[in-house]
């Protein structure tokens, strides 16, 4: 799945270096440095509509920086030209919010899709596959089913199905357990974690679900709304107990751990 | 200040304008009685949140020990959190003439490049499907070209029908005062084969292929379908935009040679019900009328109209904006310009049919 040169586990995958992200003159945050690892669980997290789902859209080249620069695996993915571009986002699986498979096409079908068009497997040997993939999500025989047949807990993980199809080598996770019920929710974690461990897959996650966050993340990365810009970084245990307030509150549902409680007056 | 009575939604009560008149008048805290206060409801807090505000701005003491329990809660919920100042949207001012026109033009400006640069992608990806590298699937080629083809018969055949039919009517009765209603066959047989066959399938598939092709791509792309393209690295213009434009550019012209002969049929029972015109005087008229240049004519218009059609709804529909109401608007933004630009092509062709004598 990996090549043995780029198997070594620790190096680098992500570099983002003074990345200012802005939608025209409306900046949603400045000033980006963080590195992700290879094949850790790396969570961005923050309040609502701080930037997280901008800053994975940037991550994997759909929104282009307003500033700052974005190495994947050393090299520099902003500047790339298209066709090198494409070739890095193939290393790529992403599962959006609400699965974002292709209505016209049944879930065995999407799957295959991306199997069809980047190698030259036969037809039969894409079938297997695609058996496989759905059954590693737990959806075997549901192959011929349409995404407007099943609930939204199984077109997501439908998407996570085609998001593995071609073994990524980074898999990306817009809001992971947004809609689902938390057995669901702790199900998905638990996959979560066994592809990156079978597969050595880097994950990284958006997500601001804290049961999540502790539970598999190695490291997360806070997103702060009120300065527009990052906060700390660390693995969420320690951070618990950071010197950046903000973190603290986030992770302690709004109770800093650190503050005695005070008489709050108008 | 004195609160009394009941404070309830639709009651009269102290004015706001009265209550700041008050506040402004150099009085550096407030507190509050509320021995005579009855029934109350958000009316009450509202007010009280809006003295809140005025006192912030005054530099006033706004003192709430004195009120309800109750009532101190929900003012503490209120002004927990202050007001985002980047929440204020910019408004703009719509009186405002200049800044209109000015928004406008930059607006129409933005949609030309945009049509410039998906026109391009296009070509691109048209050149590439001539070397057999556009990554798209025959099925969905199939798929398409059998809803905008065949499945479009039935309409295109009774709105072209009716088409014929009105223009032999008009047509019919002036050449009755003249002895000539023969020439209704002329008429009606250029008129269809000329223009209306291929207008009418343009306006019929741009209310119906049109619409349906923005309405598709644009909820694609509300649920991010097209960006897990894109992260395939599979580019939605070959996959989705190209066979949507072949199969119209495919259909079209066949679209209209039938359209052509269901409006002459419609011309037909006109003349043959009501002007008591000959069947076969009928054919022979419209036969000698027509020649391969007037049959031609139409058949090029409608290639540039199903070009149209198809490159205007897709491209409508993968600029939408991420909602509900962008994908309805884009619906709509793709019917009124595919019809807009079919009449103004069909004026230029009119031109350059008159210069090159055609």
């Amino acid at each position: 799945m990996n090549d043995a040169s780029e198997n070594s586990k620790g190096d680098d995958v992500f570099t983002v270096k003074n990345l200012t992200m802005a939608y025209g003159d409306y900046v949603v945050m400045r000033d980006l440095n963080f590195s992700i690892k290879r094949g850790e669980i790396f969570f961005i997290m923050g309040g609502s509509g701080c930037g997280k789902s901008t800053l994975l859209r940037h991550l994997i080249g759909l929104i282009k920086p307003s500033k700052g620069e974005i190495f994947f695996e050393g090299r520099n993915f902003t500047e790339a030209s298209e066709d090198e571009k494409i070739e890095m986002i193939r290393k790529f699986g992403v599962l959006y919010q609400g699965g974002a498979l292709w209505t016209s096409m049944t879930l065995a079908e999407n799957v295959a899709l991306p199997l069809r068009e980047f190698t030259n497997i036969t037809a039969r040997e894409a079938e297997d596959i695609v058996d496989l993939k759905l059954a590693l999500v737990g959806l075997n025989g549901f192959g011929a089913f349409y995404p407007a047949e099943i609930s939204g807990g199984m077109c997501k993980r439908a998407g996570l199905a085609r998001a593995i199809a071609l073994d990524p080598k980074v898999l990306f996770f817009d809001e992971p357990s947004a809609g689902l019920d938390p057995i669901s929710s702790h199900r998905l974690d638990e996959l979560i974690v066994q592809l990156r461990d079978s597969m050595g897959a880097t994950v990284i996650i958006v997500s601001h679900e804290l049961a999540s966050i502790f539970d598999i993340a190695d490291r997360a990365l806070f997103l702060n709304t009120a300065t527009k810009t990052q906060g700390a970084i660390g693995a969420p245990k320690e951070l618990l107990n950071s010197e950046d307030r903000a973190v603290r509150v986030f992770l302690n549902r709004g109770v800093d751990p650190l503050e005695k409680k005070e008489n709050k007056s108008l | 200040m004195d609160i009394a009575g009941n404070w309830l939604v639709g009651q009269k009560s102290t004015s706001l304008k009265k209550i700041e008149r008050d506040l402004s008048s150099g009085i550096s805290s407030l507190s509050f009685t509320t021995e005579k206060l009855g029934k109350y409801d958000s009316t009450l807090v509202s007010m009280l949140f809006k003295c809140h505000n005025f006192c912030r701005q005054y530099g006033i003491s706004f003192k709430i020990d004195t009120l309800p329990q109750g009532l101190r809660e929900l003012l503490k919920l209120a002004v927990a959190v202050p007001e985002a100042d980047s929440a204020k949207k910019i408004g703009y001012n719509t009186h405002n003439i200049v800044r209109m026109l000015g928004e406008r033009t930059l607006g129409f400006l933005d949609s030309c490049t945009m049509y410039a640069g998906f026109i391009g992608d296009l070509t691109i990806t048209f050149s590439k499907a001539i070397f057999g590298k556009a990554r798209f699937r025959m099925y969905d080629l199939l798929t398409l070209m059998q809803r905008t083809g065949p499945e479009a018969l039935p309409i295109v055949a009774l709105i072209s029908f009716l088409v014929g039919l009105i223009l032999a009517f008009v047509g019919a009765i002036q050449l009755a005062k003249y002895g000539s209603e023969i020439f209704v066959a002329d008429l009606v047989g250029i008129a269809m084969v000329r223009e209306m066959g291929a207008i009418m399938v343009g306006v019929v598939m741009s209310g119906r292929t049109g619409a349906a092709f923005a309405a598709e791509l644009g909820s694609m792309k509300v649920n991010e379908e097209i960006s897990a393209f894109k992260t395939f690295g599979i580019s939605p213009i070959e996959f989705l935009v190209y066979p949507r434009v072949l199969a119209l550019i495919l259909m079209f012209p066949l679209l209209t040679v039938f359209a052509d002969v269901i409006g002459m049929l419609g011309g037909m029972a006109i003349g043959i019900g009501m002007f008591d015109i000959g069947y076969e005087q009928y054919m022979n008229r419209t036969l000698a009328a027509l020649d391969i240049v007037q049959i031609s004519t139409g058949i090029g218009k409608s290639l540039v109209f199903g070009a149209i059609v198809a490159v205007i709804g897709c491209q409508k529909g993968l600029s939408a904006e991420n909602s509900s109401l962008g994908v309805g608007r884009a619906t709509t933004a793709s019917v009124v310009q595919s019809i807009t630009w079919i009449i103004v092509a069909d004026a230029i062709f009119a031109v350059a049919f008159a210069i090159f004598d055609i």
